[in-house]
């Protein structure tokens, strides 16, 4: 449901992505790792329609720019890195913003039930009425995510979206989108630092280097000792667990690619 | 146990509804009774009975306190709305179109009317109005989208616009006649004493359209409070509604104060008090920032007509003394916690 070919982007004198492809079918969870810098969130970006690459990216058959910013909306949820700390409004307000695509003037009772509903998904039913600005950095996290939860759509586009959570709530998280994925056929595109999340539950990593796909596929098979060095420049153990492989990081390599 | 929570959560939903209503209501009608007030104010001994029975003796009524009394209500709600689309575009608490020199520009642009056409070409003073708070608008926008730009930043680019164009305005003075002097002098006072009705007809021409023009974008300037690539991904074309709002600020600003010369901080004030009673949602805040602003200018004129009667003291200097400590108050809480 979607498919990009051959991504190239650019920010004024610094190439970043180049020549990436990825296609997304509905139930997928594909993690898209990589350094620092290596073209992660502008990947995000361009899928999400937010940046405009050179390359093909069809939604649903047809060419993303192509599709109505209100329809594409309704088709496709993206979850930035950074959200600002400050809304002068409630929490419920925040999610119902997730809404917006559906509505006209006056929230109809559906449109307050998705709200409510990805709040209580997510654990935050007790915060929804208090302020957005009063709450902490990993509840706001979460409120981004309800609000991409409430918009209801059948694609997830999520830009390191446990970064502030802590451990348990970044494995209610992945759980939640995993289900999602498997239940309903959302499909899934998310940026992880943690190997570990990646490894356990994504069904798909794709793994960038300086802006070119260096790996793609499960993730046991692209994340190997040998891989994870020559792109992370670090020496890690991999260890099999029940959940997955373990990945525990040792030094810094001494030749880092 | 799961509908339960479903249907509190509604609840409390709609009754957050329910009290912004209520508090709109609340304050439409204290404005209505402002009005009348205002109406019944004045050095003539007409009371408010009188105005009630008898609608007054005709002159002194429609020539002079119903104009002043719908140009207020004009002005205030221009400005605070103004005030408040500013504030939602540039993510700006501290925006406004006095603190941005939208209004410096405006007063330059009357002034440049003035000068060149004449105080009774009414035209040329509105469009020289619009003209340069259009160009100080374009110019904030621009400074707004460079990387480094704090809320901060925006205010002390306004500080420099609002210099240069009070130095643009004193050279218009200093080369003008006496005549056009007084006009300017006049304007920068800011005023409501002198609205006739052809003043009140441009300057409503260009409030009162873009009132539910903003009013219809309330959901996207919500959307655009959570950042622009989360507008952008939910529907909203950024640039351009940022574009479009501006604009309409700056007409609404210039439609405000083109007849009646800088009346201050109505736009900063306007909406903080309406964020106050309703909370962010624009589908709220909007009209609540434009009872407001409409109630502080009525009663801030009053206040000029009765504070130091029989002398009246021009309503912008009046707001300034308000809007000033307010201002303050603002600068001095903690660092993006404006809101």
């Amino acid at each position: 449901m979607l498919k990009a070919s051959d991504l190239f982007y650019s920010y004024p004198g610094r190439p970043v992505l180049q020549g990436v492809s990825l296609t997304l079918s509905p139930g997928e969870v594909v993690a898209v790792l990589g350094p620092n810098g290596t073209g992660k969130s502008t990947l995000l970006r361009c899928l999400a329609g937010a940046l405009t690459p050179q390359g093909q990216i069809e939604l649903s058959g047809r060419a993303l720019g192509a599709v109505p910013p209100v329809e594409r909306a309704r088709l496709l949820a993206f979850v930035p890195q950074h959200v600002p700390a400050r809304l002068p409004m409630t929490v419920f307000e925040a999610v119902l913003l997730g809404r917006r695509p559906y509505l006209s003037w006056r929230p109809r009772p559906q449109d307050l039930e998705a709200t409510w509903e990805s709040l209580s998904i997510l654990g935050l039913a007790e915060l929804a009425h208090r302020e957005f600005s009063e709450i902490s950095g990993g509840q706001r996290q979460k409120v981004a995510l309800a609000r991409a939860l409430a918009q209801n759509s059948r694609l997830l586009i999520m830009d390191e979206p446990t970064s502030s959570l802590d451990l348990r709530h970044q494995l209610e998280v992945m759980s939640l989108l995993c289900a999602r994925a498997e239940e309903q056929g959302t499909g899934v595109v998310l940026a992880v630092h943690d190997l570990n999340l990646a490894a356990r539950f994504a069904s798909r990593a794709l793994l960038l280097h300086q802006g070119r796909i260096f790996a793609e596929g499960p993730p046991e098979q692209v994340l190997t000792e040998d891989s994870i060095r020559e792109v992370y420049g670090v020496d890690v153990l991999r260890m099999e667990a029940a959940a997955g492989a373990m990945y525990f990081p040792l030094a810094a390599s001494s030749s880092p690619a | 146990m799961k509908p339960a929570c479903n249907k509190d959560g509604q609840a409390a939903y709609g009754a957050l509804t329910g009290r912004r209503v209520a508090w709109m209501l609340g304050l439409a009608a204290l404005l209505f009774v402002v009005a009348l007030l205002s109406l019944a104010m004045g050095s003539s001994a007409a009371g408010l009975r009188d105005v009630l029975r008898t609608g007054l003796d005709g002159v002194i009524f429609w020539e002079l306190r119903v104009p002043r009394v719908i140009m207020g209500l004009l002005v205030g709600s221009g400005l605070a709305v103004g005030g408040a689309a500013t504030q939602a575009v540039l993510r700006n608490p501290l925006a406004s179109p006095f603190t941005l020199g939208v209004a410096s520009g405006a007063g330059f642009g009357a002034a440049l009317g003035i000068v060149l056409a004449g105080a009774t070409v009414k035209w040329a003073v509105a469009g020289g109005a619009f003209t340069f708070a259009l160009v100080t608008v374009l110019f904030i926008l621009a400074v707004a989208r460079m990387k480094s730009a704090t809320p901060e930043t925006l205010v002390l680019a306004g500080v420099a616009v609002m210099f240069l164009f009070s130095a643009g305005t004193s050279l218009l003075q200093f080369l003008g006649t006496e005549q056009q002097i007084q006009s300017i002098v006049f304007w920068s006072f800011g005023n409501l004493t002198r609205a006739a009705w052809t003043d009140i007809l441009i300057a409503a021409g260009m409030i009162l359209p873009a009132l539910p023009a903003l009013f219809l974008r309330a959901w996207d300037l919500n959307l655009l409070l959570a950042g622009d690539e989360m507008a952008a991904s939910l529907g909203v074309r950024v640039d351009r509604l940022r574009l479009t709002a501006l604009l309409l600020a700056a007409l609404m600003t210039a439609g405000a104060i083109c007849f009646t010369g800088v009346i201050g901080f109505i736009g900063l004030v306007g909406p903080h008090l309406a964020r106050l009673m309703v909370g962010g949602d624009h589908r709220f805040l909007l009209p609540t920032s434009a009872l407001c602003g409409a109630l502080l200018v009525l009663v801030s004129d009053s206040l000029g007509r009765t504070f130091f009667a029989p002398h009246m003291v021009p309503i912008g200097i009046v707001t300034a003394f308000l809007g000033v400590p307010f201002f303050f108050a603002l600068l001095l809480r903690r660092k993006r916690e404006f809101w």
